[in-house]
Formats: C-alpha cells, sequence, structure tokens
C-alpha cells in the first residue's frame, strides 16, 4: 500500500513537471505581456525596465530555470496583472469552483443513479421512455445554451433567481447563506445537466447488464426480496464503472466550468484562467494548470482507493 | 398427495420472430423425497421448467396454462410477495454455473446468510452465522469458517458448487430443483457433487428434480424420468422402465448413445439431425424428421398413451 502511494506520488510529480513545461513554453511563445500591462502612451524606457522587473527579457531556458528553482522553495511566482503571488490567486478563487463542482457532481449522482436504476428495470415502460429522451436531450444540449435559457426564464421573464455573481458568501461557500442558495441553483443546474444525463446513462446500461447475470437469478430464487436484489446485489456490481466514470468527470467539472462560470460571472477559477490567458498572465495559467492537474491526480488516486472497497477482486 | 404435480404447463415467450413456446404442455409429480430427473437436449425446454415452477421467468417469458399444484398450493396463481416466501424456503435452486451464480462483490457468509435472515424472521444473525458454517461443514467444504469470509473469486469452481448446494439445503427445503449441476465442473467433481445432492436430499427428506442432458447421470440417480424435447414431455416413467425398456424413438436413441462397457470397439450411435428450432417446428411430431419409424399417421401430434403406467407419446408404440 505504501509502495503504491509512493510510487503514485512520483508519477505525479513527473505528471506535473511536463505540464508546467509545456505550459511555460507555450505562455513564452504566447506574445509579450508588457505590451498589455503598460499603457499605450509608454516610453521604450519603461517598457525595458517592466520587462526586467517581471524577469521575462531573459533566455526561455533561464527563466524556466528561475521558475523551477522558485518552485523548489514553494513559490510559483508573482501574477503580472495581479502582483501578488500567483498561487495566492488561485487559491482565493478555487471555493468558489470547487462548491459548483462539488455541488453539480451530488446533483447528478442523488439524480442520476436512481433515475438510471428506475429506467434499467422496466425498459419499456412510458416513464423509462421519459426518462430517456430527457438524458438524450441532457447530452446534446450544450452547455451555453442551457445556462442561457435558464437566465432566459428564471431571470428575466418570472425575476425569481438573479443571473450573476456569487452571492453572499459564509465560510468559502455561499451555500450556507439562502442569498448565496438563490444564486448557486441556476449555475449548478446548467453545470449537472451534462453529467446527470451521463450517469444515467450509465447506470442504466451497467444495471441492464448486471440484472441478466445468474447471481441476480439465484439471488431471486434464493428469496430476497426484489428492492434488496436490485438496490444491493445488482448495483454494488455496477458500482464499479461508475465510478471511474464520475471521478473522471468530477475532475472535469473542476476544470471546465469556464463556461459556466462566464455565463453567470461567477468569480471562480474559470473566469480567472479565461482572463489570464487573455493578458498573458503566465505564472497564474502556470499555477492554475499545476493546480487542476494535482486535483485530477488526487481524484484518480481516490478512485484507485474506492475500488478497492466496492470490489474485491481488486487489490491495491 | 404428490408433493408438486405439475399441469399441463405451457411457458412461452413472445419475441419479435414469434412465439417461441418453450414449454409447451408438460404433465409431471414428484412425491416426499422421490428424485425426479428430467433430460433432453440444449433447448429443449428443461431449464425453462425448473425456473417456472419457482416463478423465474424474465420477461417477454410468461407462463401462459397450466397448474404448478405445490404443497396444497397453486404457485402460478401467488402473487410476488407470496412466492419469495418459497423461494429458497421451501423450494431451492441450484444453478448451472456456479462461476456465474455466486454475487461477485459479496462474501459468501452474507450470501447464505441472506436465505435465512429472509426467511425466518427472529433468527439472530449469529444464529443465522453459525448455521450456514455448519451446513458448510455438511457439503464438505474445507475451513468452513473460514471460507464465510470468502468471496467467490478465492473459491474453485466445485467449492462454489458446494457453496451453492448448501445455500439451496439452508432452509431445509421440501423440493430442491437442481439444474444441471455439475454441468460446468470437471468429470471427477462431478461425481463427488452427484453423490452429496443424492446423500443430502435423502438426509434433508427433500424431493429432488435433477434436469440434466447426460442420460448416465439420471439412470443412476433418480426414481423417475421425463424426457423432454422442443419444449414437450415425449415418455415418462419410472427409471427402470425408461433406461431398460424405452418406448419412444428419441428415449431409444438416447440410450443408444450411452458408450456401453462390454461393447466391441465400435463408432457411439447418434441420431441423426438436430432437434428442429422452437421457432419452425414441423407439423405433427416434432421429432419426426429425425425418426426411423416415422410416416404419414406422424403428420399429427400424437395423444397421450398411458402404458402400464408409464406416459408416452408416440403413434409407433402400441
Amino acid at each position: 500500500m505504501l509502495k503504491y502511494i509512493l510510487n503514485r506520488l512520483f508519477h505525479s510529480v513527473i505528471v506535473m513537471f511536463v505540464i508546467s513545461f509545456i505550459v511555460f513554453f507555450i505562455m513564452f511563445k504566447a506574445g509579450d505581456p508588457v505590451q498589455l500591462l503598460l499603457p499605450p502612451d509608454a516610453t521604450q524606457q519603461d517598457v525595458i525596465e517592466m520587462r526586467h522587473a517581471l524577469g521575462i527579457d531573459q533566455s526561455f531556458i533561464k527563466q524556466y530555470e528561475a521558475f523551477l528553482k522558485n518552485v523548489a522553495k514553494g513559490n510559483l511566482g508573482n501574477s503580472f496583472v495581479y502582483g501578488q503571488p500567483a498561487l495566492d490567486v488561485v487559491f482565493e478563487r478555487l471555493p468558489a469552483t470547487l462548491e459548483l463542482s462539488v455541488l453539480a457532481m451530488i446533483f447528478s449522482i442523488i439524480f442520476g443513479v436512481p433515475l438510471g436504476i428506475i429506467a434499467s428495470i422496466k425498459p419499456k415502460a412510458w416513464y423509462s421512455k421519459a426518462i430517456m429522451f430527457l438524458s438524450l436531450s441532457g447530452i446534446s444540449v450544450p452547455v451555453f445554451w442551457t445556462g442561457m435559457v435558464l437566465v432566459l426564464i428564471f431571470s428575466v421573464l418570472l425575476g425569481w433567481l438573479p443571473s450573476s455573481g456569487r452571492g453572499e458568501v459564509y465560510l468559502f461557500t455561499s451555500a450556507f447563506t439562502w442569498d448565496g442558495i438563490k444564486h448557486l441553483i441556476m449555475p449548478v443546474l446548467t453545470l449537472s445537466f451534462f453529467q446527470l444525463a451521463l450517469i444515467l446513462r450509465l447506470t442504466r446500461t451497467g444495471m441492464m447488464e448486471v440484472m441478466m447475470q445468474d447471481y441476480i437469478k439465484l439471488a431471486t430464487a434464493k428469496g430476497v426480496p426484489r428492492r434488496v436484489v436490485v438496490y444491493y446485489h445488482a448495483l454494488k456490481n455496477s458500482l464499479i464503472p461508475l465510478i471511474t466514470v464520475i471521478g473522471i468527470q468530477f475532475g472535469q467539472l473542476v476544470a471546465f466550468t469556464i463556461v459556466t462560470e462566464t455565463i453567470f460571472a461567477w468569480p471562480g477559477t474559470g473566469k480567472l484562467i479565461i482572463d489570464s490567458i487573455q493578458n498573458l498572465d503566465r505564472p497564474i495559467v502556470v499555477a492554475y494548470l499545476l493546480v487542476i492537474s494535482f486535483i485530477f491526480v488526487a481524484i484518480n488516486f481516490i478512485v484507485d482507493i474506492l475500488y478497492t472497497f466496492v470490489d474485491p477482486r481488486v487489490r491495491v | 398427495m404428490a408433493l408438486l404435480e405439475v399441469k399441463n404447463l405451457k411457458t412461452h415467450f413472445f419475441t419479435r420472430n414469434g412465439v417461441v413456446k418453450s414449454v409447451d404442455g408438460s404433465s409431471f409429480s414428484i412425491e416426499k423425497g422421490e428424485i425426479l430427473g428430467i433430460v433432453g437436449e440444449s433447448g429443449a425446454g428443461k431449464s425453462i421448467t425448473g425456473f417456472s415452477i419457482l416463478g423465474l421467468i424474465d420477461s417477454p417469458g410468461r407462463i401462459v396454462e397450466g397448474e404448478i399444484n405445490f404443497d396444497g398450493k397453486d404457485l402460478i396463481k401467488l402473487s410476488e410477495n407470496e412466492l419469495q416466501k418459497i423461494r429458497g424456503d421451501e423450494i431451492s435452486m441450484i444453478f448451472q454455473d456456479p462461476q456465474t451464480s455466486l454475487n461477485p462483490v459479496i462474501t459468501i457468509g452474507e450470501q447464505m446468510m441472506e436465505a435465512i435472515l429472509y426467511h425466518k424472521k427472529g433468527v439472530s444473525k449469529k444464529a443465522a452465522y453459525e448455521a450456514c458454517v455448519e451446513i458448510l461443514k455438511t457439503v464438505g467444504l474445507p475451513a468452513a469458517r473460514k471460507r464465510m469470509k470468502s468471496y467467490p473469486h478465492q473459491l474453485s469452481g466445485g467449492m462454489k458448487q458446494r457453496v451453492v448446494i448448501a445455500m439451496a439445503l439452508l432452509n431445509n427445503p421440501k423440493l430442491l430443483i437442481a439444474d444441471e449441476p455439475t454441468t460446468a465442473l470437471d468429470v471427477t467433481i462431478q461425481a463427488q457433487i452427484l453423490y452429496l445432492m443424492k446423500k443430502l436430499s435423502q438426509e434433508f427428506h427433500s424431493a429432488l428434480i435433477l434436469i440434466t442432458h447426460d442420460i448416465a447421470v439420471v439412470s443412476q440417480l433418480c426414481d423417475k424420468i421425463a424426457v423432454m424435447y422442443a419444449g414437450r414431455i415425449v415418455e415418462y416413467g419410472s427409471k427402470e422402465d425408461i433406461i431398460f425398456n424405452p418406448l419412444h424413438p428419441y428415449t431409444k436413441g438416447l440410450i443408444e448413445c450411452l458408450p456401453k462397457l462390454n461393447d466391441e470397439k465400435k463408432r457411439l450411435y447418434q441420431i441423426p439431425g438436430i432437434m428442429p428450432s422452437l421457432l419452425g417446428l414441423p407439423q405433427g411430431c416434432y421429432f419426426k424428421n429425425r425418426c426411423e419409424f416415422s410416416d404419414d399417421e406422424c403428420d399429427t401430434y400424437p395423444l397421450q398413451q398411458e402404458i402400464n403406467g408409464r406416459i408416452v407419446f408416440c403413434h409407433k408404440v402400441k
């Protein structure tokens, strides 16, 4: 187990090293942030001084070397735009994004799994067909469309929900205040629409496959109530592929809330990264991607651990 | 009165390509402590007969006609809830393939205890656990107590089948249905398992329905034999009658197929042709195309004849 964890850590360090190099290189080639940072009437002298101050007047190798030295000290550099340490800027925004993704994921699981089971038990019933039709639209409709339609209905026409911002924040999240919850509803719905449909369809397929197995028939032949056969014997077997996908999808959610955050002017990392790329704010972009890749690695690790609980045949 | 009496059972599957009459008018009965063998080729409707008794027919199939009288109740008329009380308690079943009949993610112990806990209210978990350990010892599973915590993948095929048998015997059922219990096992284990089943059904005074394609197996174990062909029973009687004096040409063919000890070296007999598809059954007797005695008479399905307490469906048996 310890060996497995160390191995995993070693791998993730390599992954993050490679990512940092690629991002660093792309941002180096992308352009000169000084042109964007200085006012149009700045003199040549100002430009040279600024470039020197930011350390971007040196060669690529020198810059990357300096970056690595700083990383070793736990410093990912200061943001060109905000002047603060890049990691701090990212971490300041991260709770908003995490809150959105976690809530969207919970919502998708709470509704996706039971609906998937219901649709799998009697696939020909009218309600199963209705569920499958809705899930198909969930898979196909793009996020920006869902978001804008929700805004149109609930903010513009009905005026029930605010269309932008996080509302009142308490303890890093807006889920604890009524105002915050009102702000959360639409972004969470928008973000979970696709995930819900995906989880639902996956649950349904998995359950239909498992329900045909001999051990399900034997459990019934043993006199185990239908309810227990479906929600324990069958569900436990179809959890394995489900956990994998939920893990991957959660990483995706954190990394790609960009569209949703833009629609609802949500002050999370998605909006930060878009702004930073536009401003060529390299330290922020690098720091953000490193944080995201770390989250991916962590989720994969948790998923691997969860496997061992769900499936006794899997050994870490 | 017989423990189980099946009368004119018809289980049909309503598929896109037509109605598959998997079981089409089977009648047989079994007394307490008796062993009945149901023999036939794959697709003859043996397993479906077994599943029908327990009400385990999945859509698009359903029992369209008949009576299954068990201990004074018609099982076909019972609700799902009432059936659930009988399943695993008064009637239990052993499946063909032990590799797939145990849930891979639940421990042996838990799977076994379920059979007790859902039927015997008021039995403590501890008592149920002990009962399971006891029965695992009875079926000859080594290190029974340790196995309770094992998962199916940690056991061999033979061990799993012993677990499945133990599970079926837990509530001391009146009737045990074994659907090809040895097909998936290798030959040395087969004999052990069959002997075990016979011994246990005697010990537990359970009646046993043994479903198999292996007529050699039934000839050793059973008291009565029903031979099925294309969804119908073609001959039904005592073991002695069927094995030593078969009347129906199909039964004769099946017995002819068995290798004999004192025979000269020659090719084994083979019944010509294959069983017709249940979707394209011939007019009249289903066996006529493979039968050496068939003639025009066989273009109508033969009526039931009773000859010395044995039932046979054939125009050529007089």
